[in-house]
């Protein structure tokens, strides 16, 4: 008997699935904390992330990506939107519209890693109960199989079990950050969601990171949502890319597609702006005038278009929407079909 | 100026700085020897701890206490006044910290542009005075010995301010630091550091703070500025892209060593230091094949205490040899301009 | 990258393995260990308590014994080697009336020597309430004499008993009112700071009120207030309540700007997005982070609690006799004329900027080493 299946293969569902996302901060004056304003840190943020894969967001500081991050871990509540989120049991739920009790039982399932090796471990904690902690928490194993996972975890991220009774401040930075992965690897999460996890490293230890996580990552069957302003290491980890521009997303490819035709010229201009480490290539031709507006005030049409070197008329009235340009690029900008050859013109 | 840049304008020789702690001693600049010529744009590059940041402090004469340089020169040759070459040569690591020749020196011959340019301008004064300010205590460097007026200093500020492309520089000098963006303080930062035409500019990882696309304006803009003033820049920086960008001459630093020296072109095509080679490899780019294992440099860095014998980086070295956990290998040339501190150059020197 | 830092980059060197296991707790010992000042002055305060403990051991004789005819006897030093051999004596006290101003006028007499014993039995007194003991540190060899190790008061009790006992009142009146201080300021602060909005604006204010009340007369109306009638050890605890009343606020202060910088830490929300309960954060991530700090500022309390009690008590509004502190003591001393005649009176002032400064000193030593990770 064979079950009855449909005749063309479905698309599967994505792991992940987040449309229109916003969150705002109010800005409040005066004694009375009356609301006059609001920072549209995210404002309508649309992706979805595929089981496996690695989605890459970047951005400059205030565009937003750090809070759309955080809004998808519930670390903070978002103000708008649907985070729809295809669970290990098989429903979808809206993480958006969770309460915090209903919440609890997924924090296993979506963990994070975190930018600063030096404040996301509690100094006063060995690693044992650093990296335990999670299952202390979610009721996995009693103590002795805690210690087991715990020293299991700690090997696979490349530092000894004996380490574990040590506390965090006798490990380097990189050493750290191998520990807070253990951590946030220890529930066995689905979803890792990586806020600048080799930013804060030196060079030679970057790579090692990088390393382990791609390693990690084929071998756990991990989804990524990775989330750094240098492009290089974005590139080298992404499977695709969405670049934010304040608050908003401006473009979304697959790496190899955004780094040969950006249909954005904010992407354009980010790609450009990367010191490359060769100096037969000359990149750093600070073209892009201006900075980033607020987000509190951001400007009309095209958020873009006092900086965009081709902006017109149409630009400053009309705000352009996210259109898929070619199959699975999609781009916020009136001429995205023109691009890149506008660019070199 | 012919004959003025062959030679060095600042000359390093065997500096050491060690730090006396309640734990033990960190010999933060262990023998550190490079030079740097009128006019040139010399790259540091390191990882933390490499001892880049403590070397630029001890130029200043800023190493603080239990910091001290504990041996070698730095040769520094002084502007004569009124004119643009040559010059009597001091060394900085005997003068005073806080003697009137160092602190005429600071500022207004050496001059630095800071990584925390919030930090550097006071918030209770406009950063337009602070500059005036600096301008006025060393006004001769612009009017060849006479005083000048506020009025004066206020003028060359104004144009200060538009050499590094600051609009509106009439209404902007009267701004307190606070009111300017990261990417504006950051060119109020680099007016302040021209404002005494000084001979020799230190940059201490001057865009690490700010944003990717500031930070090529700001890149940018030293670049046309040290065209246009033939001012000599020591840039300090972890980034290779931005070294590569931006440096004519690179000094590469390992644990408080120079482990390699040479043009930009050689450093990043021919290295030869296994430690440049490796750092190099190590480094994703925006070219080459994606989410595949990158070389990495094994092992850990050492901890400063725990130096390890010899050559610092023979226990994460892939050519190590028996000799390397001996003896400290020498600068050595390996070619017209380059010189790296390892044996596997030394051999060949001995073969010969 | 917090180069510099006690332990720095570490793993995997066997010297530094002692660090690397080290918790918290044992890191702050190790840096306080290094303030060699602090560390005596540690002693010194632990030496303080002991006296809390039992001030009868430590006295020659019953604090309360009155002689009009011993007034104003001065100090009499212990001298411990008589002819090169341990053999420890004061000297006698000899007496003689001025013929003019009829007063008593006494003499110390180094040919006539009393000796005296360490652990030597002498008046009988209770430890703790529980049991009777005779053993005195320090006593005369014949138990029948009275000796006057800092001198006499105007009637006649052994002021080096009398300090004894206030000692065990003032340090005490320190500690339950910074004890009571602590509870309040965290309880009250940590409240204040975890739940934020209404709760903190109140708090807050409160704290304001308390703190633009000039605290001289607030203290004069609250202990003016304390009936009469009341005994001296109810008056005692009615003190400690009023000082820790006005003292939580700093404190409170200090826990709410804690628990405000810390809700931000990283470690904090990988803890809350680890599942972990209110509950469990603030007790085991957020308490323990601020705990040395506490503990630092609450020892920087106890000596200004210890002035507050000694000021009222001067006053004569705090502490009453027959109830013995150092306040009370120095109220002996409040005339220009006992001053002139017995300048002795003076030493439980002195006992006063020992422990103050012992306190300080201490404290600010906890402070330095409270977080073994900074610098």
């Amino acid at each position: 008997m064979t079950e009855p299946t449909s005749p063309v293969p479905l698309p599967p569902v994505p792991l992940l699935d987040v449309r229109g996302l916003q969150k705002f901060f109010p800005i409040t004056k005066g004694f009375l904390q009356r609301v006059t304003g609001q920072v549209r840190a995210v404002d309508g943020v649309d992706f979805t992330i595929h089981e496996g894969e690695t989605l890459g967001l970047v951005g400059e500081s205030g565009c937003g990506k750090t809070t759309a991050s955080r809004c998808i871990l519930r670390a903070i509540d978002p103000t708008g939107g649907e985070i729809r989120y295809h669970t290990r049991a098989g429903d979808i739920v809206d993480l958006a519209a969770l309460s915090p009790a209903e919440l609890l039982p997924l924090r296993a399932e979506i963990q994070m890693i975190f930018q600063d090796p030096f404040g996301s471990l509690n100094p006063r904690m060995t690693l044992l109960d650093n990296v335990g902690e999670p299952l202390l928490v979610n009721g996995m194993g009693n103590r002795g199989e805690r210690t087991d996972r715990v020293a299991e975890l700690l090997r696979l991220v490349g530092l000894r079990p004996e380490f574990m009774h040590r506390f965090p401040h006798a490990f380097s930075g990189g050493q750290r950050q191998r520990i807070g992965i253990a951590r946030a690897l220890a529930t066995n999460p689905r979803l890792v969601v990586a806020d600048e996890p080799v930013s804060a490293l030196d060079v030679s230890v970057q790579a090692q990171v990088l390393n382990l996580l791609l390693e990690l990552q084929s071998r756990l069957k991990l989804t990524f949502l990775f989330v750094a302003h240098d492009l290089s290491v974005v590139r080298h980890i992404s499977d695709r890319i969405a670049v934010m521009y304040v608050g908003q997303l401006v473009e979304l490819a697959p790496t190899d597609a955004i780094f040969r035709h950006p249909r954005h010229p904010y992407t354009a201009a980010l790609m450009r702006a990367v010191p490359v480490a060769d100096p037969r290539v000359r990149t750093i031709d600070g073209i892009l005038g201006g900075e980033v507006p607020s987000p509190a005030a951001p400007p009309s049409g095209c958020y873009f278009h006092p900086r965009c070197r081709h902006a017109e008329a149409r630009c400053m009235q009309e705000t352009p929407e996210l259109r898929e340009i070619t199959p699975g690029h999609f781009a916020r900008c009136h001429f995205a079909e023109l691009w890149p050859e506008r660019d070199a013109a | 100026m012919t004959s003025d840049t062959a030679v060095p304008l600042l000359s390093v020789r065997d500096l050491r700085v060690s730090f006396t702690l309640d734990d033990g001693l960190v010999r933060a600049v262990d023998g550190t020897s490079f030079d740097v010529m009128p006019g040139q744009v010399l790259g540091i590059v390191g990882e933390s701890g490499c001892g880049k940041s403590v070397t630029m402090k001890a130029i200043l004469q800023l190493v603080d206490r239990p910091g001290k340089i504990t041996n070698g020169q730095i040769m520094f040759r002084r502007r004569p006044p009124g004119q643009e070459a040559g010059g009597e040569v001091v060394d900085l690591a005997l003068l005073p910290p806080k003697g009137a020749v160092m602190r005429e020196i600071r500022g207004a011959e050496i001059a630095l542009i800071p990584q925390e340019p919030m930090a550097s301008f006071s918030p209770v004064h406009t950063v337009g005075d602070q500059i005036i300010e600096a301008i006025m205590l060393h006004g001769h460097r612009w009017d060849a010995g006479r005083r000048i007026t506020r009025a004066q200093a206020r003028d060359i500020t104004i144009g200060l301010f538009r050499d590094v492309g600051i609009s509106m520089p009439e209404q902007r000098i009267d701004a307190y630091s606070w009111q300017l963006s990261g990417g504006l303080r950051q060119r109020a930062m680099i007016a302040m550091a021209l404002s005494c035409k000084p001979r020799l500019l230190i940059a201490d990882e001057p865009t690490t703070a700010i944003d990717v696309t500031t930070q090529a304006q700001v890149l940018a803009l030293l670049r046309d500025l040290q065209h246009k003033y033939n001012t000599a820049i020591i840039f300090i920086t972890h980034d290779l892209g931005v070294i590569a960008q931006m440096a004519s001459y690179v000094v590469v630093m390992y644990l408080g060593r120079v482990m390699e020296q040479g043009p930009v072109d050689e450093i990043f095509h021919a290295p030869a230091h296994p430690y440049t080679r490796a750092l190099l490899r190590s480094i994703p780019g925006l070219t080459g094949a994606t989410r595949t294992a990158l070389p990495v440099i094994s092992g850990t860095l050492p901890h400063p205490f725990n130096r390890p014998a010899g050559c610092p980086f023979h226990p994460r070295c892939p050519d190590v040899m028996a000799r390397c956990a001996e003896a400290v290998p020498n600068l050595e040339p390996v070619g017209p301009y380059q010189a790296a501190s390892c044996f596997l150059h030394h051999a060949e020197a001995s073969a010969t | 990258m917090a180069e510099g830092s006690i332990a720095g980059v570490a793993a995997g060197l066997a010297a530094e393995d002692r660090i690397a296991v080290a918790s918290n707790w044992k890191l702050v010992w190790w840096r306080f260990k290094r303030h060699h000042l602090a560390l005596f002055c540690a002693g010194l305060l632990i030496a303080l308590y002991m006296i809390v403990l039992c001030p009868d051991f430590f006295s020659t004789q019953n604090p309360e014994t009155t002689d009009a005819r011993q007034a104003f006897i001065p100090v009499q030093s212990v001298h411990l080697f008589d002819d090169g051999k341990f053999s420890p004596w004061v000297p006698a006290i000899v007496g003689k009336r001025h013929p003019v101003t009829l007063r008593m006028e006494w003499q110390a007499d180094p040919s006539r020597k009393v000796p005296v014993r360490f652990f030597t039995p002498g008046p009988v007194y209770q430890v703790f309430g529980l049991f009777e003991s005779r053993l005195h540190l320090i006593g005369p060899a014949d138990p029948t004499q009275r000796i006057f190790l800092l001198g006499s008061d105007r009637l006649g009790r052994d002021q080096w008993s009398r300090i004894m006992h206030g000692t065990q009142t003032s340090m005490t009146v320190g500690l339950v009112a910074v004890a009571l201080s602590v509870i309040l300021g965290v309880v009250l602060g940590g409240l204040s700071g975890y739940l934020g909005g209404k709760t903190d604006q109140v708090i807050q204010r409160v704290i304001e009120l308390l703190q633009s009340v000039p605290t001289i007369p607030i203290w004069l109306a609250l202990s003016a207030a304390l009936p009469r009638d009341w005994t001296p050890i109810q008056v005692f605890f009615a003190i400690t309540v009023i000082l820790s009343l006005v003292g939580w606020t700093t404190l409170g202060r200090e826990v709410r700007g804690r628990f405000l910088a810390l809700r931000e830490e990283d470690f904090v929300l990988a803890a809350r997005l680890a599942g972990c309960s209110r509950m469990r954060i603030i007790l085991r991530h957020m308490v323990p982070t601020f705990l040395s700090h506490i503990i630092a500022t609450s020892s920087l309390a106890i000596p200004v609690m210890i002035i507050n009690e000694t000021s009222l008590s001067f006053l004569g509004l705090g502490i009453r006799p027959p109830a013995i502190s150092w306040g009370v003591l120095l109220q002996e001393a409040q005339n220009i004329q006992t001053l002139a005649l017995a300048p002795w009176l003076l030493i439980p002032g002195v006992v006063v900027i020992v422990a103050v400064l012992a306190f300080n000193l201490v404290g600010d030593g906890l402070r330095d080493a409270a977080d073994p990770y900074s610098g």
